[in-house]
């Protein structure tokens, strides 16, 4: 084989390796994205019922219930609220260690007909201090807590809240 | 005053560093004897210094000095021994300074072991090595000391995260790292050799056994952080495309192709301008695992620094080593001659076959793992990539790779035909049949794992058909012994490797037919799994060192007989105000009984069963694949020098 026809070969080679790739990486990208939604943004467009997506927000002080299916399954069932709304949310399975009222959470699932979040994932997997950036993010679009000035305010009050007065609270 | 002796000392390597890469690089454009000769010594200095300034850490860690604010942020006096001195690199500034450690320790290799490579070319390795050196020295003394001091000092440390208090991820940074730094080597040869215009045997010979060390050594670290997470975390998963862990995959895939075509370099001076790509991509790789897990733009246990600043020098070290390699690469990489005949259908063929396959799952782990950050930053657009994007999208390219990966080593070099190649391999072909119709007959329609146990059992049955065709085992069995001892180890690793990827698969397969349930159960009740009963006896505390825990005690009984008892924990930290769950775990080989103890509630506790069939084998697996690695690396020709490239054509070159 001489050289021209080598290298010929060799960018045929490459361009096939990039090419089907890339054709797979798109392909694949066209189902399995998952998008992050914020309880604000499933108030103004709902999600298609089939398809999973990430709900963050803050985990709705009062909120929580456990309970037991009559199959010995157990249950929680929660509201993660971003301030300007909440989704309720149900999820059967051990919650994470660090799953806390006020907290901040991340969970994977669908939006069932009922506007219920059936979670198959629930994350809250960092220290107490910690807030998933997809959950500060929403946050701070709704206008109920700016960063620089602390920890935010606990969730039980937000509904409540106007976002003008949220008041941050310190030194925690 | 040690962590100051520290401080001082990484000044030291700094300054030695810009003196090695200086006397290196320009020692060698020059031809001078005593500069290219004054490098080694200098390397070893490197190393005195970032020894002697680690160790002034771990003694800081040990001591817990709580004047020092790393340990104060990182350690507490009441944690056991073992994870004193691994906390030193459990946070961002101590891993920053093993990275360092173990790039001095391959700069003195090279400076201890390289007497027998050309002057020049070891003087210019060295002096690359070096301007590596000196960019991360300088990132961790001017963004990331770790030796800074506080005072007033706090009366004890803050502790470091309790899931990172455990063996496996003790040892988990330094495999790691070893892997990751490694293919620096591998880059300062190939620039050296971009540098040179040349690259021979002699070249391939010496890139190779590091290639194969580096790869080693990730795979190690991968299996060992892979198997971490699925014995602390309590999933029940081994392996959740995070990017953190595809930013370690993705250097062990592109340095898995290097070792592969630096293969083709040393025994058939082919492939070179592609080899030296690959040595640039593997390290380009590496930092850029290291950028996205130090950096802080991924948010996950391992992101210790949310300073962005960080994040910008260590992309700009980026930029600078990959970017100036690539450079030097589109410059310089005509000068490159290719020589030899090259066939499509032969060892080289399927060699560059099994490139371009692990090139392309390289790409599709990037994209995977790069786009969603980009869509955050340009789009403004978050979502995440899961699971099931990278399943669909390997699935494709990792067929035709484990085919080619069995059929390859039975070819012979230059000119092949498939076909006799495939007639060695017919019963290994017809025992993967009958797995994967096993697999369909007793577990029904179920395609991953039956495809799964299929190709295990092929590519195991084809590295014995390679080696039992090497020794002639069934040709002429009486002298099947004598050929076997005489067998470099270079081959037996190979076919062991292959093989501990087959086992691998077998694991991956079986993780494929994991069952698991979740059951809120009172003390004397239980839960059947897979045919074993689960009984809860009973939840008590139970003190530990720097924790308090509640332990449930788990009877497991195949129909009436006792099989284990099994204790999982969760685990309260007061120190960190963390609780981590300890999962108990039981395994026969044939499969893991896995249990989580969850909450309490209603007098009960909430129990999660996993039954795993062969989970133990993906690591065994590695550590398969990884002993395949190290025997290849003790084969005669790794230590005999490379014959000396002609006279006369190195002499035309220059």
């Amino acid at each position: 084989m001489t050289r021209k026809s080598r290298r010929l070969w060799l960018l045929l080679l490459c361009a096939l390796g990039l090419g089907s790739a890339t054709a797979l990486t798109l392909s694949a990208f066209q189902d399995n994205l998952v998008f992050f939604r914020s309880p604000s943004d499933i108030a103004r467009e709902a999600p298609k019922p089939d398809r999973a997506f990430r709900l963050g927000g803050l985990v709705e002080t009062g909120s929580v219930v456990r309970e037991t299916a009559p199959d010995g399954k157990p249950e929680a069932r929660f509201r993660v609220t971003d301030g300007a709304n909440g989704v309720a949310v149900t999820y059967a399975g051990v919650l994470p260690d660090l799953f806390r009222e006020g907290q901040g959470v991340v969970t994977l699932g669908k939006l069932g007909p009922d506007g219920t979040f059936r979670a198959s994932e629930v994350l809250a997997r960092h220290d107490e201090s910690y807030m998933p950036p997809e959950v500060a993010d929403a946050l701070k679009k709704s206008g109920h807590w700016n960063p620089n000035q602390g920890a935010p305010p606990p969730a039980a009050t937000w509904n409540m809240l106007e976002p003008a007065q949220a008041q941050p609270r310190r030194g925690s | 005053m040690i962590p100051e002796i520290g401080h001082f000392a990484l000044a030291l390597a700094l300054a030695l560093s810009l003196a090695q890469a200086l006397v290196g690089l320009a020692g060698a454009q020059r031809a001078d004897a005593r500069l290219m000769g004054a490098a080694g010594p200098i390397a070893a200095g490197v190393l005195v210094t970032v020894a002697a300034a680690f160790a002034c850490l771990v003694w800081a860690y040990v001591a817990n000095d709580t004047t020092v604010l790393n340990v104060v942020q990182n350690s507490h006096s009441l944690k056991p021994t073992l994870y004193k001195i691994s906390g030193a690199w459990g946070n961002h500034e101590g891993s920053m300074l093993l990275w360092v450690l173990i790039l001095a320790l391959c700069g003195g290799a090279v400076a201890a072991f390289g007497g027998n490579l050309p002057s020049a070319l070891q003087a210019r390795v060295l002096g690359v090595l070096a301007l590596v050196a000196l960019g991360f020295l300088g990132f961790i003394l001017a963004t990331s000391n770790p030796f800074e001091r506080i005072w007033p000092p706090p009366m004890d440390g803050q502790g470091l995260n309790p899931i990172l208090q455990d063996p496996g991820l003790a040892f988990h940074p330094p495999l790691l790292y070893l892997g990751y730094v490694g293919f620096a080597v591998t880059y300062a040869f190939a620039v050296a050799a971009l540098i040179e215009g040349r690259v021979d045997a002699a070249w391939g010979r010496w890139v190779r056994p590091w290639a194969l060390a580096a790869w080693s050594f990730l795979t190690l670290g991968i299996a060992l952080g892979s198997w971490w997470a699925y014995y602390e975390l309590g999933w029940g998963g081994y392996w959740f495309w995070d990017p953190v862990e595809n930013a370690s995959l993705l250097p062990w895939l592109a340095g898995c192709a290097l070792l592969h075509s630096a293969i083709v370099v040393e025994k058939r001076e082919a492939l070179k301008t592609w080899t030296v790509f690959l040595a640039l991509l593997a390290f380009g790789m590496s930092l850029l695992g290291t950028f996205l897990v130090r950096s802080g733009v991924l948010n996950s246990v391992h992101a210790f620094a949310n300073d962005p600043a960080r994040g910008t020098v260590i992309l700009i070290l980026l930029a600078v080593y990959i970017g100036g390699g690539f450079l030097l690469f589109a410059w310089r990489a005509q000068a490159m001659l290719p020589t030899g005949v090259f066939t499509p259908v032969s060892r080289e063929g399927a060699l560059v076959l099994n490139n371009l396959l692990l090139c392309s799952i390289a790409a599709v782990v990037l994209a995977g793992t790069l786009y969603p950050m980009f869509a955050d930053l340009v789009l403004g657009e978050k979502f995440s990539v899961g699971p099931p994007f990278f399943n669909t999208a390997i699935f494709p390219l990792a067929v035709p790779l484990i085919g080619a990966m069995t059929l390859g080593p039975l070819m012979p070099w230059k000119r092949a035909r498939l076909f006799p190649a495939l007639q060695r391999l017919w019963w290994a072909a017809l025992a993967g049949l009958v797995a994967l119709v096993l697999c369909f007959a007793i577990e029904g329609y179920r395609v991953g794992p039956a495809l799964g146990f299929g190709a295990a059992v092929w590519v195991i049955l084809a590295a014995v058909a390679d080696i039992a065709d090497r020794i002639a085992l069934f040709s002429r069995p009486r002298a099947a012994w004598a050929r076997a001892k005489g067998l470099p180890r270079a081959a037996w690793g190979g076919a062991l490797a292959h093989a501990g990827m087959g086992v691998m698969i077998l694991g991956l397969a079986g993780m494929g037919l994991a069952t698991d349930t979740l059951r809120l159960v009172k003390p004397g009740e239980s839960v059947a799994l897979a045919g074993y009963d689960y009984r809860l006896v009973g939840v008590a505390d139970a003190p530990g060192p720097n924790f308090s825990a509640r332990r449930a005690t788990v009877e497991v009984r195949d129909g009436g007989r006792l099989v284990t008892v099994l204790t999982p924990e969760r685990r309260s930290f007061p120190v960190a105000r963390m609780t981590t769950t300890e999962a108990a775990i039981h395994t026969n080989w044939l499969a893991d009984l896995y249990v989580v103890l969850g909450e309490e509630r209603e007098g009960g506790a909430v129990l999660r069963i996993h039954h795993n069939p062969l989970a133990p084998w993906i690591w065994l697996g590695a550590a398969i694949m990884a002993l395949g690695g190290g025997i290849s690396l003790s084969d005669r020709r790794v230590r005999v020098s490379a014959p000396a490239p002609k006279a006369v054509k190195a002499g035309a070159r220059a």
